[in-house]
Formats: C-alpha cells, sequence, structure tokens
C-alpha cells in the first residue's frame, strides 16, 4: 500500500505536519486489553453500582420493563451500524420504522406531524420555544414551576443569548397543579409561548384544556411536556396543545445513569416547516413503488447553515427505534394495559402514606415525610435494599419534608408495603 | 465488473398499521398484585382517553419479522466499508454494546445515591482523564449529547468568559469549508457569523484571517484537519493571531480520528474543542445517533464548564452543583453515558499504542484511495491527505454525469457511497474517509468499482444516470416528497 502512495513509512504520511504540533511521546494511556479483562472491568463497576435495588425514583427517568425483543431488533447490525438514510435506495429500514415512529408519536399525541426525534426531553423543550418564536413572531415564554427543573435549566441555558426571555408562574400549594390565576397576571401579548408538564413534576394531571384556553386567548402556543410517556396509554392526549416536546425513556430506554434517551416534537400540520430536527417523508421511486426518504431539508443546519431551525445533526435514531419496537410489541391494547398497573401500583402505595397535593395523579406523587427529612427516610429504606423517592427540596425550597415517589408495573407489592412500613416507623 | 454483490430475494413488508389486527399483541404482564384501579374515577374522566387510534396490534413473532425484513433493506458497517467522509463509519465493536448493558451500569437512575453509583462515575472519570490526554486539553464535559450540542456548549462557554472580561463581542469567524453546524451554532449562542475564504490550498488563508480579525470577534470556529482531509499547517500562527486579538479558538473535533496518539489540539493552540464519540471512539451511528460531544477545554474555561462537574474527593466521586460561572446545564441528568461506557472499552481494547495505530492505518488507507483513484478523478486539491480524500466530478459533468449519480452507481457496486456535494468548496464534492478498520482487500473493491464507473461513464453514462439498477428500491423520488410532504401514515378513508 506505502508504494502505491509512493511513500516508505507510515511515518511518512505525516512528514508534512509542522514539528512543533507533533506529539513526541506515547499516550499515557495503559496497554490494549482483551476482550474479557474489559467485560470483567464493566462488570466490576457496575457490581459498584445499585444491583439487587429495589428504586421508587422517577422525576424523569422510569423504571419499566424492557421487552426483550427491543434489544433482539436493535442489536442487528443493519440497524445498528448504519449511518443517517441519505442514501434511501438503501436504508429504507431506518426510513420506514422512523415513519412508522413519527405516526406513533402523532397517534399518542394527537399532533400531526412529529419528528424523527431529539436528543431528550430536556432539550426537546428549548427547540420547542425556539419554534414557538418563529412561528408566532414573539419572543418571550412562560414556562410553569411544575415542570421538571431540570428542563427548566436547560431552557435557560439555550434561551440565555437568543433574545427569549423566560419567566415562570407557580403552582397551587394544595393541588400541586399549575396557578391559572398567576399564568393569567404574567402572560401578554409579547408572549410567544406557555409551557406545561403533565403528569408535571409531581405527577399530577393538569388541565390542558385550561391551560390551552389561557394561552391561546392572548395569542400565544401551548407547548406540552411529558417525560412519563407511559402515560399516554391512558390519559387523554393534549390535542388543545400547539406543540407537543417529550421524553421516551420510558418506552424500554434503559435509564443508563441518565442516558442516552430520546426526545420528540410534535405539532399541528401548519407549523411542520417550523419543526427542528430530521422527518421522513412518503414518496415513490422511479419504478412506481412506495419509498420512504429524509424531507424538508431546507430546514436544516447542512443547507440552511446559519439560518436553519436549529443545530441539530444527530438525533437519537437507535434510541426512537427502541421505543418503535416497545410501542409495537406493547400495542393498542398492552400499553393501555401497562398504563392501568403502574396506575394501581401508584395508588396502592399512596393510600398507606399522608400525600402533600390533592390533585389527580398517575404513577408519581408528593408525600409528606412528617417530621423526619426525606434523607432520613431514604437511609432507613437502603437498608432494605431500597433505593426510596426524591428529596424536593433541593428544587423546590418550600416543599421541606416532601418525597417524590414513583410505583411502575416493576413494583411488587411486598416492597410497596416494605416502603409503606418505614414511614410507618 | 460488479465482484462484490449478486442480487437475492429480498421480502416485501407492509407498515405496522397495514398488517395490524384487532386484539393482537406481542407483550405479557404479570397478574397484577394490587388492587385495580379505576382510571377515570382516579384521574377524572375528561382526562381519560378510551383507547390510542391506530395504534399497531400485531404478534410478537409479526412483530420481530417486520423489523427482520426491514432491517435487511439497509446497507451497515457490518456489511462493508462505509466511506462517508466526515462521518468516520468505523467498525463498532460488539464488546461495547455488551458491557453497556451489564445491569449495574444499565439501570442505574441519575438520582440514586453517589454511593450507589461509584462505578459508573469511575467509567466517566476514567474517561474524562482519558480523553484530556488525547486532546492535550486540561478539563472535559462529557454532558453534551452530540457534536452540534458540543459546539453549542463550546461556544457558550466562549462567551462566558469574554463577558466576564467586559465584553461577549458580536461575531464568529467560519472558513467556508466548515460543517452546517458550526454557523447554526453560532446563531443559537447569539453570535453573527463572518465566513473566511479557504486558499489555493484549501486552507485557512491567513492573511485574510489576519484583516478579519478585530475587537468585535470572539472566536475562530476551525475544523483540523479540515473537511478537504487537509491538515491546516499554520494553526499555531492562526491561534497566534486570534489570542493576540484577545479571540478564542474553536476546534470541531469531527476529524479527530486523523489524529489521535499523533497530535493534540491542546498542543497547537486550542481553547476548547468536541469529540464525537460515534465517530473517533466507535460508538454506533445506529441509523442517525445517539451520539455523544464531550467538550474539552484549557484551563481558563474551566470555570464556566456546564454543571454539574464530576469531582473526586476523600476517595469517591462525587457531584458539584456549586459552580457559580457555569454556562448552566445543557441536557438533562449528566450525557449519553451509555455513549461514554462504549467508547471507554474501544479506549481499554486499543491502549495507547493502539488508538495511534488506528490513526496511522486511517491516514494510510485515505491515501491508498487518493493514489489509485487519482488518475481518473479530479482531485481539486493537492495538499496533502490525512483521513480524509476530496475528489470533485468535474471530468465527469463534461458526461452529464454528477457526484450523486456516482454515488448511486457505487450502491450497485455493493457499496455505500462517499459524503456528496460536501465540502461546500469543492463543486461536485467526493469525499472519501475509509477509516481504519478496512482491509486492503475491501479497498481494493472499492477503488476498482471507482475506477470501472468512470469507465462507464466514458461508455454508457446513461446506465450512470439511472443507477441505481439493482436495489430493491430504485431512485427515489426525493422533490414530490418535499413538495407534497406525507410524514405520517393516515388510514385509507
Amino acid at each position: 500500500m506505502l508504494s502505491a502512495i509512493g511513500a516508505s513509512t507510515l511515518e511518512d504520511l505525516f512528514s508534512h505536519l509542522p514539528a512543533e504540533v507533533r506529539l513526541n511521546r506515547p499516550l499515557a494511556i495503559a496497554a490494549g486489553k482483551s476482550e474479557y479483562e474489559i467485560v470483567d472491568y464493566f462488570r466490576a463497576r457496575g457490581e459498584l453500582c445499585a444491583n439487587g435495588f429495589a428504586s421508587f425514583l422517577g422525576a424523569g427517568v422510569y423504571h419499566h420493563y424492557r421487552p426483550v425483543l427491543v434489544d433482539t431488533v436493535v442489536s442487528r447490525g443493519e440497524f445498528l451500524t448504519s449511518y443517517t438514510p441519505y442514501q434511501a435506495e438503501i436504508a429504507q429500514g431506518t426510513l420506514t420504522t422512523i415513519f412508522e415512529f413519527q405516526t406513533m408519536i402523532c397517534q399518542l399525541t394527537g399532533m400531526e406531524v412529529a419528528n424523527a426525534s431529539m436528543y431528550d426531553g430536556s432539550t426537546a423543550v428549548p427547540e420547542a420555544a425556539m419554534m414557538a418564536m418563529r412561528v408566532t413572531g414573539r419572543d418571550r415564554i412562560l414556562v410553569s414551576r411544575t415542570v421538571h427543573p431540570e428542563y427548566r435549566e436547560v431552557l435557560l441555558t439555550y434561551a440565555q443569548h437568543q433574545g427569549m426571555p423566560v419567566a415562570e408562574f407557580g403552582y397551587v400549594s394544595e393541588s400541586g397543579t399549575l396557578d391559572t390565576a398567576d399564568l393569567e397576571s404574567k402572560i401578554n401579548k409579547e408572549t410567544a409561548a406557555v409551557i406545561i408538564q403533565s403528569p408535571n413534576f409531581f405527577g399530577i394531571v393538569e388541565n390542558v384544556k385550561q391551560a390551552a384556553e389561557i394561552a391561546h386567548k392572548h395569542g400565544a402556543l401551548l407547548i406540552f411536556v411529558f417525560a412519563e410517556a407511559v402515560s399516554l396509554g391512558l390519559l387523554e392526549p393534549p390535542r388543545d396543545a400547539d406543540i407537543v416536546a417529550g421524553e421516551l425513556q420510558s418506552f424500554a430506554i434503559s435509564p443508563v445513569y441518565g442516558g442516552p434517551f430520546a426526545g420528540i416534537i410534535a405539532t399541528k400540520e401548519k407549523y411542520m416547516r417550523q419543526i427542528p430536527g430530521r422527518l421522513v417523508g412518503e414518496t415513490k421511486d422511479t419504478r412506481g413503488n412506495r419509498a420512504f426518504c429524509l424531507t424538508l431539508a431546507t430546514r436544516e443546519q447542512h443547507i440552511r447553515r446559519e439560518k436553519a431551525t436549529s443545530n441539530i445533526c444527530t438525533n437519537q435514531a437507535l434510541i426512537a427505534l427502541m421505543a418503535t419496537v416497545f410501542m409495537t410489541v406493547y400495542g393498542k391494547e398492552g400499553l393501555r394495559e401497562l398504563a392501568q398497573q403502574n396506575l394501581a401500583k401508584a395508588h396502592y402505595l399512596s393510600g398507606k402514606l399522608q400525600m402533600r397535593f390533592s390533585g389527580p395523579f398517575f404513577n408519581e406523587f408528593v408525600v409528606s415525610t412528617g417530621n423526619r427529612t426525606a434523607d432520613q427516610i431514604n437511609q432507613t429504606l437502603l437498608k432494605r435494599q431500597i433505593i426510596g423517592g426524591l428529596s424536593l427540596d433541593r428544587y423546590y425550597p418550600e416543599l421541606k419534608n416532601t418525597m417524590l415517589l414513583c410505583a411502575t408495573e416493576m413494583s411488587r407489592r411486598e416492597k410497596l408495603d416494605a416502603v409503606a412500613g418505614v414511614f410507618a416507623q | 465488473m460488479i465482484k462484490k454483490v449478486r442480487q437475492h430475494i429480498n421480502q416485501n413488508e407492509p407498515l405496522l398499521f397495514e398488517n395490524s389486527s384487532p386484539g393482537k399483541g406481542g407483550y405479557q404482564l404479570p397478574p397484577l398484585d394490587v388492587p385495580a384501579v379505576d382510571a377515570a374515577s382516579a384521574l377524572g374522566a375528561a382526562n381519560t382517553r378510551s383507547e390510542i387510534e391506530g395504534f399497531p396490534e400485531v404478534s410478537e413473532v409479526e412483530a420481530i419479522r417486520h423489523f427482520t425484513r426491514l432491517s435487511t433493506q439497509n446497507y451497515a458497517i457490518d456489511l462493508g466499508l462505509y466511506p462517508l467522509g466526515s462521518c468516520t463509519m468505523k467498525y463498532n465493536p460488539r464488546v461495547n454494546e455488551q458491557v453497556a448493558r451489564i445491569e449495574g451500569l444499565a439501570w442505574a437512575h441519575p438520582y440514586q445515591p453517589e454511593s450507589l453509583s461509584q462505578g459508573i462515575l469511575e467509567v466517566m472519570g476514567t474517561l474524562e482523564t482519558i480523553l484530556a490526554e488525547i486532546t492535550g486539553m486540561d478539563a472535559i464535559t462529557l454532558q453534551p449529547a452530540a457534536g452540534a450540542h458540543g459546539e453549542f456548549t463550546g461556544i457558550l462557554m466562549i462567551r462566558a468568559l469574554l463577558e466576564s472580561q467586559g465584553n461577549p463581542r458580536k461575531k464568529l469567524l467560519i472558513p467556508d469549508s466548515a460543517h452546517g453546524t458550526n454557523p447554526a451554532t453560532a446563531t443559537m449562542a447569539g453570535y453573527q457569523v463572518e465566513n473566511i475564504k479557504s486558499n489555493q490550498r484549501g486552507m485557512v488563508d491567513v492573511e485574510s484571517l489576519a484583516r478579519a480579525v478585530d475587537e468585535d470577534v470572539a472566536a475562530l470556529m476551525i475544523t483540523n484537519p479540515n473537511t478537504l482531509g487537509v491538515f491546516e499547517e499554520n494553526i499555531t500562527r492562526i491561534a497566534e493571531i486570534m489570542h493576540a486579538k484577545g479571540a478564542q479558538v474553536y476546534m470541531d473535533g469531527a476529524n479527530m480520528n486523523a489524529l489521535v496518539g499523533v497530535a493534540r489540539p491542546g498542543d497547537f493552540g486550542i481553547d476548547v474543542m468536541h469529540l464525537n464519540l460515534h465517530k473517533t471512539f466507535s460508538t454506533p451511528h445506529g441509523g442517525g445517533g445517539p451520539g455523544s460531544g464531550p467538550v474539552a477545554v484549557k484551563q481558563h474555561l474551566i470555570p464556566f464548564l456546564p454543571k454539574p462537574r464530576l469531582e473526586r474527593a476523600d476517595n469517591r466521586w462525587t457531584w458539584n452543583y456549586d459552580r457559580p460561572q457555569s454556562v448552566g446545564r445543557v441536557r438533562a441528568f449528566y450525557g449519553n453515558i451509555g455513549m461514554h461506557v462504549r467508547a471507554l472499552a474501544y479506549i481499554m481494547a486499543h491502549g495507547g499504542d493502539g488508538l495511534r495505530n488506528a490513526t496511522l492505518d486511517a491516514v494510510l488507507n485515505a491515501n491508498y484511495i487518493r493514489a489509485l483513484i487519482q488518475p481518473y478523478y479530479d482531485l481539486p486539491h493537492q495538499a496533502p491527505t490525512m483521513h480524509e480524500c476530496v475528489f470533485s466530478d468535474e471530468r465527469q459533468t463534461k458526461r452529464g454525469v454528477h457526484t450523486g449519480d456516482i454515488a448511486k452507481r457505487l450502491i450497485d457496486y455493493g457499496f455505500h457511497p462517499y459524503t456528496v456535494s460536501f465540502p461546500l468548496i469543492v463543486h461536485g464534492a467526493m469525499m472519501i474517509e475509509p477509516t481504519e478498520t478496512e482491509s486492503k482487500a475491501e479497498l481494493d473493491l472499492f477503488v476498482d468499482a471507482l475506477i470501472s464507473i468512470a469507465a462507464e461513464i466514458d461508455t454508457n453514462p446513461e446506465l450512470v444516470l439511472k443507477a441505481p439498477h439493482h436495489t430493491r428500491t430504485s431512485r427515489v423520488d426525493e422533490v414530490t416528497a418535499a413538495r407534497k410532504p406525507i410524514v405520517r401514515w393516515k388510514p385509507t378513508p
């Protein structure tokens, strides 16, 4: 190969690099290891984590069973080791599954168009806000304090230099639902979008219709956020929203300490050209057969450069495929039954505890920890191989001695009883 | 002559929705061990849906056949060379997939106690240290989810640094050969873009750069090696020019596969850069993601890194949220950790010497292709090739055949095409990046295919213009797809 190139050593290929940029020593990285040693290393690291613990954490990341078919499908090299499907003739596998994904997200959310995925729910939120700015020509964003606190942080990071002022509105202390009076007092003719989450960070189902009416009365869009996708198996889809920004982690995506996950943005057909990220469309090939391809690329950075709808390029295709297989395996009846089980487990546990809020909830809820702190209760639970809930005062200083708990289909009754037992002590 | 492929039977497959029958499903749930709850009374009747209209209803075997049949309609690295320039489509080792699924790692909840997360935090901490060594930078954040997300993070940090000095400035300088994400990122960080022209050799023109830099310029976003696969030989001088005017140098690390173990951005004047773990460090592209875009910085930018920061104190790993100068969070939780696990496994398998050897082989393979193809296609820039080479279709356009057509004909020969029409500074670009994982035999087949196509263009251009001929899907009508977008399935009324 070297003689074909006209070089005598591999080093010759780098002789044009200026001397001052060359690294003249070996990298200080240990010598290569065998497959066995690598597996052994990571297995040992895994054992330093929470093996064998039951968990009642939710707060944006949920423990749901992952059907075996999911990894069977995404482990196929044809999906795993392919690139973004720019060459449609040899990428119909990926393109077809994305088209199905987009369709299922529409069916689930009541929207008319969904993109091929975003990085995650947290980054989908600012992308939705930026989209609302483009649609309305306005620049102010109002976000509910019941939206996931880390999603709100990401929104602020994105907004800071885009001329997009973000303000928050509160929640009703008794019910845990968004405070419509506070929203009414803050919304005005400059508001591009109102952002709400349901079930909200406290697990409570919001009145989407009412929030939409307030937003629309002032000419703003309603952005509906979801973090627990399984809830959509039972909950009315947010048809009154204009943009839906969500997180699909619940659909067979392992928690993996917070990622990779897959976000989505869905919207009404009239806003399709303002949606960020990749979109797959149906068309035909020259033989007249149905075919799919990436479409409306003129929104995207590789064509529009600084005028693009977003800088997003890589998305979460393989993770979206996990969600697609999950939705397929469960299907119409299964997702509903799964959601029913989550509802039942959460309500069984909550019935034994002192609830902080009165609003309706799905599989997460806030409880009072009485005269103990959440951390004290969690310490006791850890001794029983149980990871308890999230202490809320880190994000909501006014919610002292409260805990956000989550129960899913994976929470066994004896564990639910064990948690209740520690609270009752 | 087509040597690599011949046709075989390939199953047709309808959409899931067209294949559904009422009542079918592939799931099993254990019996409910607590009392059932009536949804309408718990959630409110108005909040409860009756069904998910149109959702699929197929059995388990129908589901697996569906996805398996569709998978056979994809090209993939596992089937052969995938020479997309700037995308670094290298082999994705399967051990990486296995270790990323180890229970304690895969099922770790981001809010579980740090005391029960030390294993995964060690993986992240170790990867940070190694990436700092590879890049010659002082600190790493693993939070960004992809390359473009890393760019955004890096530019936000530059902005925060300049703001702390009293003036965020207004513009970013971006060479005309840059990836489209660079200018799009600039806009999201509130900067205007000023394009810098490349010179005859395909490099940043130092004189025009020096003229363009003034007190309004916040930074230069440079890709090195650039998108022509050419190392910016004047990079040290370029960095000096920027720094003399109080501006920063951002490096798009998409092409880091040409440098690992050979040269380090931290040693040639770069202040902040991102890496693409899904390119250089072999995490799978998965049909378009997930990626991971760690950002590396020099000392002076550390205070501005996203929060929380992973730290080691009293012999244990911990998250530090007390970072008053941080640009904030760019993503919930801590990043695409599953990709960090895979990248570390890749690095461990190679070791320091193995990583450097991979770089040498990647550059060798690109130069080999360049040397063998050059007699048949136009090579507009003669500067030495690193990990990729960019040809143009100039000779072939005389016969009415363009880069996109040659790409489609390559499919008939059993290859995924190169990157088409990018970088924009080369008219009719054919951008080829073989990576180190290809054997000489595979490269020779690819070279033979391109030579054979060049001959076909001379004798029978129609053959190339109508390609591909042997795929189950022939050339796709992308114009109609964009003109009348159908982006979801609907039942026929």
